[in-house]
């Protein structure tokens, strides 16, 4: 498939982390939102975070994308971030009329966490063991192919 | 500066639109906000075209008005047209599944913007933003 690049999705603790590495095209966005989906009904996490601080733009597509993962998330019961927006994107996006509607956006990814743990109640002390307790249990890599 | 086109006939396409756009903005002295609202207006556009006409090009011209530089973007496609511009301008209004800020919204992110279409000849946008 023409322009297919992977994404990785990474599970740490009940979040899924997101980290965008390249300019995506429409079919990479539209196959990376289904990953998501699936990830999290496979996993049951409780957060997604979608790191974007490498993206250069984000257009209507991508905006209304990033929207209907959040809208689909909680209803699966989990709460999306998006962070590390660039000034520039954020100013292009206000101007082109675009909201993001029902995404929380935060500066970094140590806000996102912070974020997504206080609005589940997620045990920090829980999670700081699952991330560091024993070998390989740092970051579980979920995507498959 | 030469004019460049390129093919717009896929969605990948979209991406090396965007991707030349944003080389050639700041090739030509365009500060990184700018090299932003080119490469979103490029891909609002080029999507346009591939979306509803299955194909044109997009023609970017490095522009010099008086000592000036600028940089037009036209897009143009021999697809169905548009048979209500006014309407195709309004905010909201799409007849896809997008969210109808393509047009509006690229309008705003640009110093001149025109639009020409023909029902069942072809759309050409043109847009310009100076430096």
């Amino acid at each position: 498939m023409e322009g297919q690049q992977r994404i990785p999705i990474l599970k740490v603790g009940r979040v899924l982390i997101v980290p965008i590495q390249v300019d995506m095209d429409d079919r990479t966005v539209i196959h990376l939102q289904e990953r998501i989906l699936t990830e999290l009904e496979r996993t049951g996490a409780r957060g997604v975070l979608i790191d974007i601080s490498i993206l250069e733009m984000v257009d209507s597509f991508i905006g209304r994308v990033l929207s209907d993962v959040a809208a689909m998330a909680r209803i699966m019961d989990a709460r999306t971030v998006v962070v590390g927006m660039q000034p520039a994107v954020a100013i292009t996006l206000v101007e082109l009329g675009l909201e993001l509607r029902g995404v929380d956006t935060v500066l970094n990814v140590d806000e996102g966490i912070k974020l997504l743990r206080s609005e589940f109640g997620i045990d920090e002390e829980e999670e700081d063991a699952g991330l560091y307790g024993g070998p390989g249990a740092f970051a579980e890599q979920v995507n498959r192919p | 500066m030469q004019s460049r086109s390129i093919a717009l006939e896929c969605e990948h396409d979209v991406a090396v639109a965007r991707g030349e756009v944003r080389a050639i903005a700041a090739s030509l002295g365009f500060r990184l906000t700018d090299q932003t609202r080119l490469a979103t207006v490029a891909s609002e556009l080029a999507r346009n075209v591939v979306k509803y006409a299955s194909r044109g090009r997009m023609i970017a011209q490095p522009l010099d008005a008086a000592g000036r530089a600028g940089l037009r973007l036209i897009f143009e496609d021999r697809g169905p047209g548009i048979p209500d511009i006014a309407a195709a301008m309004r905010d909201g209004f799409s007849t896809g599944r997008g969210l109808g800020k393509g047009l509006p919204g690229s309008k705003r992110l640009v110093d001149e913007f025109e639009i020409e279409s023909e029902v069942g000849r072809g759309t050409r946008v043109t847009v310009v933003r100076w430096l």
